[in-house]
């Protein structure tokens, strides 16, 4: 089953084709005549194989990952729930899948009520005046929410420097405050693992164009001092930036726009269900509050006496961020999941997501080292082995973890933990899930004692063992090459 | 209806191990003065329900499966090959999370080495990345890689250039040094046919200049002389950005045999069905030169300890997770399983294939064109080759030529007054392999009953 698999270019031969196309039904033009045949191409050594052989190589390929649907997949900061198959079902309705963006808008209704639908809903579960779902990801939110913020710098008169991000935060955080041409300025965590009051108090000046959070923060931590945060910055004019991929945890329990916060990404592929697809699409909307709303990019929906059109009246609109309105399909998936779940289900997610996290803290804290001993929310995370084991690493205890047939979680993220696992476990996981999880994982901890070798020489049950990523980097091959 | 697995006993007995009477405990580090708000959401559906609901909002559209449609305009409707659902579908392609453990990713991790080896072979770059998300922002992207490699500011794109794609950079741009030099490409005539105007872009190249970017074929449909063009920018030792059709490309020179060090474009159209605009896939390839300045996820190949062929993400050091602020961009989910939908599709299609459907389009375009040619009215301009779109300049404004279409079943092109004003008599009229021969015909039937 899960053998290797040649590549595509290796499994073709001259001759085979797997395609089915209709012959022409209007009169034939020689290419030469439409194209000059200089500005035409010599050879195209794609891979020749049969529907079969294609067939047979992805599935075969497919064998060799690991997904949500085979098994637990903790991985911290990343909410792998459950993807439910009926958003799917939706998403590849004929209705919503061959619309094309330049329809004029009497044959898009149902698209454009969908996102308006999509924006309302959105705005009541976060408390936010307006969103946008034009962005295509969490970190394109980002880039999107910060340029917003500098709007509203400059429409002040200084776009200002710095933007203050804590030392747990995503890398996305600084990477994006970098693109839009500010100076990231790291504010540490205090003892409780939250922003220190102090040092930040200390960065605070009229330079600073904000601050980007994550709440809860990366260690699964609620910012407790969140409401002064926002006073404290907004005393300075700067704005409080939201990173909201742990929103999973604050479902229901609180909308972040009541804590002070001026804007907030989601990443609809994390709390919303909308499937990972090993790295995208991701789809990620984009809240702001009033301050911040004439410079959502444009266009948005509106909504007039039932009819629903494009609206690109916004002078003060950051512009474009998109193609079109982002990722469409992913919006029709989250949309499905917020009506299938409903008030009391979206309580309900949000909820169980911290309890499941804190169960896993409670059960595992015996054996792993707790840093920051608290109440946690969806997530946990743990500074290593408790009992430290000669020569043993986080890595070695996550890649054993693949041999009890989980994925690893989080490893050394957030980067301030030594040793960091970081494990969310998402509210869709039931408590037997999570206690063969919790016995492995006290089981890889007493084998890190007695048998290291298993915990060094791990895995040794995926379809290949640890790769060698110092000469992919050194000497990277990243395609193939057709022969000489 | 949700999807929360526990029983009573087990929520009572987590919290009899956690060690609070009631979850919420596990909430006091919230405000409480916030905590818990009324939130005015509908109630839950049940599986039916919900169906129900989204059946009838997507019944609301009309969509191009069921009319013949002529809209392109950088989002065109390809046949897409059944297997491609099937396969991106299965829950271990689809449910996986980025291959940050490479040992339970490899299928991923080796269609993403496949997928940036066909961008490479079809576009004739030395280095593909695993995808941006769409066109528009992988040519940003390229346009500021071009500014930080060169160090200078100035962008030479001539007004051929899809103007979304422009839109989406001067957003991109905003907060960093950069001059964007839009350059007319073309002349509207008395007659209101077009004419290329390409020496004024290369005229427009100086020792300033960082980067010129060119799309091929061009927003307008066609293609214009990229060798010449190519020498220029390279004697001022600027950069030249190209983004190109990838199904174009099954019959054009690919971009890296005329010089172009940048190579990005719109895959979806190889990947996925139109999607009311995404799903995207933007393509990003460039010469190993430039290899530790692309932005974005790259799969390389390795070895396992026991010798064995595997791949990893490599190159991880340009990333944001590892360099934050000094990142060559923050991209970080980007359209994988896009990429693999492209990669089984032009696996399916081959080189044969490939060159099919280009030549299916070339030949189906120009019948549109010389069909809509002889009405009396209507005149195609087309001032270079093209593959599948084309401009037509029409006796109405092409707002209400298109609703006169639709009020006979067709789906007309691309309104041109929506992005320039003058051109609001002309309509951008694409046709794929997908367009049959009666739907050409319903079209030009339906266009010949229009009053001037």
């Amino acid at each position: 089953m899960q053998s290797a698999e040649p590549l595509i270019f290796e499994r073709s031969a001259p001759g085979r084709h797997g395609y089915s196309l209709p012959d022409s039904d209007v009169p034939e033009i020689a290419t030469d005549a439409a194209i000059p045949a200089h500005w035409q191409r010599d050879s195209l050594p794609l891979p020749e194989a049969s529907e079969l052989d294609v067939v047979r190589h992805f599935t075969r390929l497919s064998q060799r990952n690991y997904s949500i649907e085979h098994g637990f997949y903790p991985l911290g900061s990343c909410t792998m729930k459950y993807n439910p198959k009926v958003n799917d079902a939706a998403a590849g309705l004929p209705g919503f899948s061959f619309v094309h963006p330049h329809q004029p808008e009497s044959t898009i209704q149902g698209a454009l009520a969908l996102v308006y639908g999509l924006t309302h809903l959105i705005m009541e579960i976060t408390g936010y005046a307006n969103c946008s779902l034009q962005p295509a990801a969490g970190a394109h939110g980002e880039l999107c929410g910060v340029l917003m913020m500098r709007a509203h710098h400059v429409k002040q008169g200084n776009p200002r420097r710095k933007m203050i991000i804590p030392d747990s935060a995503h890398g996305t955080n600084p990477a994006t405050a970098a693109m839009c041409g500010y100076t990231a300025i790291e504010v540490p965590s205090s003892e409780r693992g939250t922003v220190d009051m102090a040092a930040l108090a200390a960065l605070l000046d009229e330079d600073v164009a904000g601050l980007m959070l994550t709440v809860p923060n990366t260690l699964g931590l609620f910012e407790q001092d969140i409401v002064e945060i926002c006073q404290m910055a907004h005393d300075v004019g700067a704005l409080v930036y939201c990173d909201g991929a742990n929103m999973n945890a604050l479902l229901g329990t609180v909308q972040p726009a009541a804590l002070g916060l001026d804007v907030l990404h989601l990443n609809l592929h994390k709390t919303f269900t909308t499937p990972h697809g090993g790295g995208g699409p991701g789809a990620g909307a984009i809240c702001v509050n009033e301050t911040l709303e004439p410079y959502l990019p444009v266009p948005l929906v509106k909504e007039e006496d039932g009819a629903y059109a494009w609206d690109y009246d916004r002078p003060d609109s950051i512009g474009r961020i998109h193609s079109h309105y982002g990722n469409f399909l992913n919006q029709v998936r989250a949309y499905t999941y917020i009506r299938t779940l409903g008030l009391e289900g979206i309580k309900r997610a949000g909820e169980f997501a911290v309890l499941n996290g804190n169960y896993l803290k409670e059960r595992l804290r015996e054996a792993y080292a707790l840093r920051y001993d608290r109440t946690c929310m969806h997530e946990v995370v743990f500074a290593g082995l408790k009992e430290k084991a000669e020569g043993v690493r986080t890595l070695d205890v996550a890649k054993r973890m693949i041999d009890y047939g989980f994925h690893p979680s989080t490893v050394y993220f957030p980067l301030i933990v030594p040793e960091a696992l970081m494990i969310e476990p998402t509210e869709t996981e039931n408590k037997d899930t999570l206690d063969a999880f919790i016995d492995a994982l006290l089981a890889i901890a007493e084998e890190a004692q007695t048998a290291p070798e298993l915990l060094k020489d791990a895995p040794v049950s995926a379809p290949v063992r640890r790769l060698d990523e110092t000469t992919a980097a050194r000497r990277p091959n990243l395609r193939w090459q057709p022969p000489e | 209806m949700d999807y929360v697995p526990h029983s009573n006993e087990d929520r009572e007995a987590m919290l009899r191990a956690i060690g609070v009477a009631g979850s919420e405990d596990l909430f006091h580090d919230i405000p409480a003065d916030v905590r818990h708000p009324q939130l005015d959401l509908p109630p839950g559906m049940s599986e039916p329900e919900v169906i129900r609901h989204l059946n009838a909002l997507s019944s609301q559209n009309r969509n191009v499966q069921e009319l013949p449609s002529f809209l392109g305009a950088g989002c065109y409707n390809h046949f897409i090959p059944s297997i491609v659902n099937a396969l991106i579908l299965r829950g271990e392609f689809l449910t996986s999370y980025t291959p940050y453990q490479p040992e339970l990713a490899q299928g991923t991790l080796q269609a993403m080495y496949e997928f940036q080896s066909m961008v490479c072979l079809l576009t004739g770059m030395d280095v593909a990345n695993a995808s941006m998300y769409d066109e528009a922002t992988a040519t940003a992207e390229a346009l500021l890689t071009a500014c930080s490699i060169t160090k200078r500011a100035k962008v030479v794109v001539p007004d051929t250039f899809h103007p979304t794609t422009l839109e989406v950079l001067e957003t991109y741009a905003e907060g960093r040094e950069l001059t964007l030099v839009r350059v007319p490409a073309f002349e509207l005539g008395d007659d209101g046919t077009l004419h290329d105007r390409w020496d004024a872009v290369v005229a427009a190249i100086d020792d300033d200049t960082a980067c010129v970017a060119v799309q091929v074929p061009n927003f307008l449909g066609w293609v214009h002389e990229c060798q010449q063009l190519a020498e220029v920018v390279h004697a001022h030792r600027a950069m030249l950005v190209v983004s190109a059709d990838p199904v174009a490309l099954g019959i054009l020179t690919p971009p890296g045999e005329y010089g172009a060090d940048i190579v990005t474009g719109e895959g979806h159209s190889l990947a996925l069905p139109p999607g009311f605009g995404g799903p995207r896939l933007g393509l990003y390839a460039t010469r190993q030169r430039y290899l530790r300045q692309m932005p974005g996820r790259v799969s390389g190949m390795t070895k396992d300890i026991e010798g064995k062929r595997g791949f990893v993400m490599t190159l991880q050091a340009r990333e944001q997770h590892i360099r934050r602020e000094k990142a060559t961009s923050n991209i970080c989910t980007n359209e994988a399983l896009a990429a693999l939908a492209f990669t089984i599709n032009v696996s399916w299609l081959g080189p044969e294939g490939m060159r099919k459907k280009a030549e299916l389009c070339l030949a189906k375009s120009h019948y549109a064109a010389a069909q809509i040619d002889s009405l009396p009215g209507y005149s195609v301009s087309a001032p270079g080759p093209y593959v599948k779109e084309f401009v037509v300049h029409c006796p109405a404004p092409v707002s209400s030529v298109n609703e006169h279409l639709l009020e006979r079943g067709v789906l007309g092109g691309f309104d041109l007054g929506r992005v320039r004003g003058e051109l609001d008599h002309h309509m951008l009229v694409c046709a794929t392999e997908l367009n049959t021969r009666q739907d050409i015909d319903l079209l030009t039937t339906a266009l010949s009953t229009v009053d001037a």
